[in-house]
């Protein structure tokens, strides 16, 4: 599904570099994990994928069902299937959730040449999957994120993603700021939308998310590339461990 | 004082173009509206005032030619239930108009009323105009209660059952129109008044708002979307005890607009809110001018202004909040921002407080930013292309200035109009 090789990427104003040769597949069907220290490329693995400005490409490819990724805009990424639920969701004043999502499903429905939801079809599927994340009827009608919690954020992202039923859906630390109860809805409707043609990229910083995500596989990003591989058993190893000691084996 | 010879050759040459209409029971206010016009001399360069905003075409003894902008689209309120009123080039047009009758009001002409000898409208024509002419003078609106050619007296006496909807059209390249209109709204009565449509190639229109105490007046006026034409209007508002006043601009393209407005609330517990929001591509120039001033316990004012501003558009502000000694409990609140779409386009911005009382509650902001790159990506990581992202944010800019309109029928027109604007830009 998603298939990243040597990527390499610096920051566009700063000489910066980030990436340094990454390289990662995510299979239809599985979830993948990537885990690492603070400030180790994480949330700019995310950002190149989706098509965030700032970043300059300096080498390796990102393609999604064999479709190159880095050459298009944003919008036709998720078009495509990209979908990243953001660390930090953004607020948008002025704009009402409900018209937001309804704008962004029909937006990409458009560009596959698929037929637009009808307003009664669209309030029909957002009530029904909204109550599942128990986003209540006054949040739908809020502006974007604006005066929500962070776990009312983290379920808005997770409601996007159940609308727009994405083909790789890419999490970047949605487990950050959230308390039990919280991270176990956030953690049910990801599960909910586990499917066989359905890629998942679950970024975190701690192991707690994947005992409500069970990942497939277990990547350890730092310096910019994956440093080690593994099963679910890696991300008890960092539990227990700490990076320091998987670093330190690595190198 | 003497005026400068600048100033005084170009106030004698325009009022030497002008000539005094009939005047009947007006003709005393047109005569002392003349001679306020002879002693402020009208509006030059160097006014402090008039810094932002360069007068010379409106006060020149000759009008500029402006093209006839034709639509493609139905006048703003066509759909709407309403007593229409249609001026054309500054002319009352009876053929086009509905009959004036409605329950709770009573609309006169105002060349009728100057073959008059007695009527109400006497003793508001050029009375708040000449009162608002200090602490700051306004000589282009002392010039128009002189020489406006044709306007209505609009007289609430109950709740009309629709809106009242004055409606321009521009039909003559040299048209050079000044209206003048008085609204006064009795205790407890309360109306809507709309305006719309490119009026003239030069306009120049004065309203004039009493409302008594308890009285209600929404105002709702969609400028344009003539391109090259030059206006400016002046807004005239007192407000009784517990009297309400709430007025919104929608303003789309022009040369040139001035729109100022002054309200003065009298009574305690009165309320005044003043919005507008402007869309300006290229050649545009708007200045929405605003005085209020507190002079009773316990009001409300509040002034929301929102400018989008591209190709080398320019947006002025200049506004006022004046809270008079013993004016407690005073809420005053004053933003305005622009959306700056390009680097070519500019804002100027000068917001005024200036308080005598110490139990008051007053804020004012101004900003001018470009559109949000964080929430334009995310926007755009939803699929959503960049063009209709744009519109939903300068859309989501304008909003706070839309929401001023109660009416929800009305906001919807105004937001369609806006939305057109922005879709023939993509
Ligand atoms: N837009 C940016 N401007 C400046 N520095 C950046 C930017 N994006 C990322 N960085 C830097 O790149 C490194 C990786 O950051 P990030 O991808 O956010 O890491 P992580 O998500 O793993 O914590 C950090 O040193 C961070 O400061
Ligand atoms: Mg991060």
């Amino acid at each position: 599904m998603l298939e990243i090789k040597n990527l390499h990427v610096k920051l566009e104003d700063e000489d910066k570099q980030i990436l340094n040769g990454l390289d990662l597949t995510v299979e239809a069907g599985k979830v993948h994990a990537i885990m690492g220290p603070n400030g180790s490329g994480k949330s700019t693995l995310s950002y190149v994928l989706s098509g965030r400005d700032g970043y300059e490409v300096t080498d390796g490819s990102a393609t999604l069902a064999g479709e190159d990724l880095l050459d298009l805009d944003p919008e036709e990424r998720a078009a495509l299937g990209v979908f990243l639920a953001f660390q930090y969701p953004v607020e948008i004043p002025g704009v009402g959730n409900m018209t937001f999502l309804r704008t962004a499903v029909n937006s990409q429905r458009k560009a596959r040449g698929e037929e637009e939801l009808s307003a009664a079809e669209f309030l029909k599927t957002i009530r029904a999957k909204a109550k599942e994340l128990k986003i209540d009827a006054d949040m739908l009608k809020r502006p974007v994120n604006v005066g929500f919690s962070g776990g009312e954020k983290k379920r808005n992202e997770i409601l996007q993603m159940a609308m727009l039923e994405p083909k790789m859906c890419i999490l970047d630390e949605t487990d950050s700021g959230l308390d039990v109860d919280a991270m176990k809805l956030v953690a049910e409707g990801v599960n909910a939308l586990r499917d066989e043609g359905r890629g998942f990229l679950v970024i975190t910083h701690y192991q707690r998310l994947l005992d409500h995500i069970k990942p497939d596989v277990v990547h350890i990003l730092a310096g910019g590339k994956i440093v080690k591989t593994g099963g679910p058993e890696l991300a008890m190893e960092v539990e227990n461990n700490g990076y320091a000691g998987i670093l330190a084996e690595v190198s | 004082m003497e005026l400068a010879d600048v100033k005084q050759t170009a106030t004698e040459a325009r009022l030497a173009a002008l000539s005094l209409p009939e005047g009947g029971c007006l003709a005393a206010a047109r005569q002392a509206a003349v001679s306020r016009v002879q002693t402020m001399g009208l509006p030059g360069r160097r006014d402090e005032y008039w810094k932002y905003t360069r007068p010379e075409s409106l006060t020149a003894a000759e009008v500029t030619k402006a093209a006839v902008f034709t639509a493609d689209e139905a006048p703003m309120f066509d759909e709407f239930d309403r007593l229409k009123i249609v001026f054309v080039d500054g002319v009352y047009n009876a053929e086009a108009s509905d009959d004036l009758s409605l329950e709770g009001v009573q609309i006169d002409r105002i060349a009728d009323i100057c073959s008059q000898d007695i009527h109400w409208a006497k003793d508001l024509y050029g009375v708040l105009e000449a009162r608002g002419q200090s602490p700051v003078a306004r000589p282009l609106a002392a010039l128009n209660t002189a020489f406006a050619q044709d306007g209505i007296a609009i007289h609430v006496t109950g709740k009309p059952s629709k809106p009242i909807n004055l409606v321009y059209v521009h039909s003559d390249e040299a048209s050079d129109a000044i209206l003048h209109h008085v609204i006064r709204v009795e205790a407890g009565a309360e109306a809507t008044i709309l305006e719309n449509g490119p009026a003239a190639s030069r306009f120049n229109k004065c309203m004039e708002i009493d409302i008594a105490d308890t009285g209600k007046l929404h105002l709702v006026r969609a400028q344009g979307r003539d391109h090259e034409r030059r206006a400016a209007t002046h807004l005239f508002a007192r407000l009784g005890t517990e009297s309400v006043f709430k007025s919104f601009t929608l303003t789309v393209n022009g040369i040139l607009t001035r729109n100022e407005a002054v309200v003065e609330l009298l009574g305690d517990d009165a309320i005044a809110h003043i919005a507008g929001a402007c869309v300006g591509d290229g050649e545009f120039h708007h200045d929405d001018t605003v005085f209020i001033t507190h002079d009773a316990v316990n009001c409300e004012s509040r002034q929301v202004f929102k400018k989008v501003l591209r190709n080398g558009a320019t947006g002025v502000f200049q506004g006022k909040i004046l809270v008079k000694e013993g004016a407690q409990k005073t809420d005053g609140y004053q933003i305005s921002q622009s959306l700056l779409l390009d680097d070519d386009s500019q804002f100027l911005a000068k917001p005024e407080l200036e308080i005598y009382a110490d139990d008051v509650i007053c804020s004012h902001g101004s900003t001018t930013g470009a559109i949000d790159e964080e929430a334009l990506f995310y926007l755009r990581s939803r699929g959503v292309p960049v063009a209709e992202a744009t519109d939903l944010l300068t859309l989501a800019f304008l909003a706070e200035a839309v929401e001023e309109i109660e009416d929800g029928e009305i906001t919807a027109a105004i937001v369609a109009r806006l939305e057109g604007w922005l879709s023939r830009r993509r």
